[in-house]
């Protein structure tokens, strides 16, 4: 097998400070390729690049949005961080240790500082356990707490993501949604972890129920200083939790800065189809707007485009551009670049256009 | 109109519970539905649509939002006649004056896909794999219009694949669901909808599936297939922002009844119902620069077996009062630019404010249900006994508190960091 992507250029860091304080995660240049092989000869026959080099800073007490479409590689960026998807290159440093190439018994102690919460309440909490022993889980596994102990700990952690202690003995199916995410949060926080990947927390979650939910992750976050990395498609939960956001297309980051910078002055191009595609719950406002919409499907992430891998779709390239400007998006990859944006943006002509 | 004839000869008389923008809207009225009722399972089930009523004029689009459990997917399902056998409907839906509830499949389905047409959420399952989308769209077009020849129904598919934004129709219309994106499948779907120059469309979560660019432009493909048809459009949805920029009138649903019905600007601007009014604040803001706390709506919709009484939203209601156990409210005219009803004893007392304004009345707690009904309650003390009165009635009665609920920086942190003091908390820009 190949070493897939030795020639890419490494995209320039995304940061979102220049002092010296270390992050609690850097990733640098993640890479993760699925393979797909042949039944008969086993041979590889093409990769699935879900994620192509992606690389950006998380510190302490800080919340990073992960957005963009269904395939752009957000989830799998969450799983490959966590070690659960081992990378196929590329770094992840946790809290200074490296994490790419860590066997499951290596990544077994660190697995307590980095914890996953799950898209769907549903399917992540085994339906046949008490909720007492699902939150507990985690505390028994690593050998944490037993006895009295433990069931004060849970009691404890019931209480912190808002549930009521006394309905510890209940299975997952007698309560709702919402409140099934919050087992899931009180799990994933049972080990103290310094850092939460949140995989479309509040998706599944209704309107009404979501708002609670997103109050209680921005509440234990200040409370107990931890990291989010959040995922997440909208971009409306995603501006009200973030600190900092990156939008994703095709296995790439192709924009990130400070969430009210990129809402208010987006330039890659895709940014800006995707935030004015939001559907703004104010009809005097819908009804002046302007859309940005975009052309065709996704492309496929086992032949993506050369050069930039939004050119099929992009806007600017279909409209705005001539031949010569677009055989540089042709030809050569736009690098996550300042540009005189003021915030990294990967695309040769990329300019602010306000767009909410 | 060939189903005429299949009518029951003695219509139903019509009363107008909601005959919203009757006034206001111009051309002819479509769909009428009228004290519409589902019960699931015999007469001890679930009463899931409890008196809807509402009209569609031609070229209107009407929004029905509401939660999951609200009713509004069965209720656009009763209208079509879809429901299984064992849902008993009362009530009345007529089209264009006759009525439709209580016809033999036979007349149905000539009203089905011809007068009526629905669009449904998952673009996976209402296409046929096994069958090219021309096949399709085809098949639609000579069920119901038997001296169609094939070239030219075929001519007709690429037409109208056109309309919805397909490109390359021409080679398309040979393709496999299959071979389609999402997107592009929901508006096969869509080009399936219109076939027939249907009178109403109805949408049921069209986007729901779909990502938010992919939305846009099938948001755009479900106007354009409006326009060409001059159809009413009832689009049925959980997004309130896909609502305020496609519909003239919302409904708002909840426990399977219609709680506030209006002009889209006055139930999105001026809410009067308290349910409205909390789930249009439960939103995050786009469009102001600070971010402010979200004021969820506590607790959990009611089960439809068990309704509490009088208000189905009195559990959740933060304006709660004893009256509102009495009865369940009336649907009762407000103030507004156009017809605007809600179904609240103390609407009168939201006249004057905003939706933000009203919106204050909710709290922004990240607690759960239980905990956040001792918090609306007051009683915060450490020991707090008796169940909370702000219960849904499906939940047993929440035992007491043992402790300040979270997030409130209230002292004890029962679960304390790996270092309080760790740097860069909230240092960031």
């Amino acid at each position: 097998m190949t070493t897939p992507g030795t020639n890419a250029v490494a995209a320039p860091r995304v940061t979102g400070r220049s002092d010296d304080t270390l992050p609690v995660l850097r990733v640098t240049d993640l890479k993760k390729y699925f393979p797909i092989r042949s039944t008969i000869l086993k041979r590889t026959l093409a990769q699935v690049q879900a994620v192509d080099g992606v690389s950006f800073d998380v510190y302490a007490g800080e919340t990073l949005g992960l957005v963009g479409e269904s395939g752009c590689g957000k989830s799998t960026t969450g799983r490959a961080v966590l070690n659960l998807q081992p990378a196929t290159s590329g770094s992840v440093v946790f809290e200074g240790r490296e994490l790419v190439g860590l066997s499951r018994r290596q990544m077994r102690p660190l697995r307590r500082h980095i914890q996953l919460v799950f898209q769907d309440p549903y399917a992540s909490l085994d339906p046949r356990m008490q909720v007492s022993r699902i939150i507990a889980e985690p505390l028994v596994i690593h050998k944490l707490a037993s006895g009295t102990e433990l069931r004060r700990r849970v009691a404890e952690l019931m209480k912190l993501v808002g549930l009521n202690p006394e309905h510890q003995m209940r299975y997952p199916h007698e309560f709702s949604g919402g409140q099934r995410q919050r087992i899931g949060i009180a799990r994933a926080l049972a080990l103290e972890p310094r850092l939460l990947v949140l995989d479309e927390p509040v998706s599944a979650l209704d309107v009404s129920i979501q708002a609670g939910v997103i109050n209680l992750l921005d509440d234990l976050r200040h409370r107990l200083g931890l990291s989010y990395v959040f995922i997440a498609h909208d971009l409306s939960v995603v501006r009200h939790i973030s600190d900092r956001v990156a939008v994703m297309y095709l296995g790439k980051i192709v924009e990130t800065a400070p969430t009210d910078e990129l809402f208010k002055r987006p330039a890659h191009p895709y940014t800006q189809a995707l935030l004015s595609a939001i559907p703004l719950p104010d009809p005097a406002r819908e009804r002046t707007r302007q859309r940005v919409l975009l052309e065709g499907d996704l492309p496929s992430p086992v032949n993506p485009p050369s050069g930039c891998r939004f050119r099929t779709r992009c806007f600017k390239f279909s409209g705005q551009l001539n031949d010569e400007q677009r055989q540089k998006c042709i030809n050569e990859e736009p690098l996550a670049d300042n540009r005189d944006i003021g915030h990294p943006t990967a695309c040769h002509y990329a300019a602010v256009q306000t767009v909410l | 109109m060939t189903h005429a004839g299949q009518l029951p000869a003695e219509p139903v008389s019509v009363e107008f519970v909601s005959s919203a923008a009757r006034e206001g809207a111009a051309g002819e009225v479509l769909l009428t539905v009228d004290d519409l009722n589902v019960w699931f399972g015999g007469r001890n089930g679930v009463h899931a649509v409890r008196g809807v009523s509402y009209e569609v004029r031609r070229g209107e689009t009407l929004g029905i939002v509401g939660e999951s459990g609200s009713g509004k997917s069965v209720t656009s399902m009763a209208v079509m006649g879809l429901l299984d056998k064992t849902a008993r409907v009362t009530g009345s839906v007529q089209f264009k004056g006759s009525e439709l509830l209580g016809l033999k499949d036979r007349g149905m389905s000539a009203v089905r896909g011809k007068k009526i047409a629905m669009i449904f959420q998952d673009p996976m399952t209402s296409l046929d794999p096994v069958y090219k989308i021309g096949q399709q769209i085809v098949e639609t077009l000579r069920v119901h219009d038997k001296d169609i020849s094939r070239k030219a129904a075929r001519e007709r598919a690429i037409d109208l694949l056109k309309i919805v934004g397909i490109p390359n129709p021409a080679d398309r219309v040979d393709n496999y669901p299959h071979e389609f994106s999402g997107g592009m499948r929901q508006r096969v779907v869509i080009a399936i909808a219109m076939a027939n120059n249907p009178d109403v469309i109805i949408a049921d979560e069209p986007t729901t599936a779909l990502d938010v660019t992919v939305q846009a432009t099938v948001l755009e493909a479900i106007k354009a297939a409006q326009q060409e048809t001059g159809a009413a459009l009832v689009l049925i949805t959980h997004d309130l922002g896909v609502i305020a920029g496609m519909a003239e009138r919302v409904m708002v649903m909840y426990a399977g009844r219609a709680v506030e019905f209006g002009g889209v600007d006055d139930v999105f601007y001026r809410p009067r119902m308290p349910y409205t009014v909390g789930l249009l604040n439960s939103l995050p803001r786009l469009d102001v620069a600070e971010k402010e706390r979200l004021t969820p709506i506590l607790g959990t919709p009611p089960s439809l077996q068990n309704l509490p009484p009088g208000c189905p939203f009195g559990p959740r209601c933060p304006m709660h009062v004893a009256e509102c156990n009495a009865a369940e409210p009336e649907l009762r005219t407000v103030d507004g630019t156009m017809p605007h009803v809600a179904a609240c004893i103390r609407a009168e007392e939201l006249i004057g404010q905003d939706r933000y304004e009203a919106g204050q009345v909710f709290e922004a707690t990240s607690a759960d249900a239980g905990l956040a009904g001792e918090l609306a309650a007051g009683a915060l003390a450490a020991d707090v006994s008796g169940a909370s009165p702000d219960e849904p009635a499906d939940e047993p009665p929440e035992p007491p508190v043992l402790g300040p609920p979270s997030g409130l920086g209230s002292p004890p942190v029962p679960h304390p960091p790996t270092d309080p003091t760790a740097p860069g908390h909230g240092a960031h820009e």
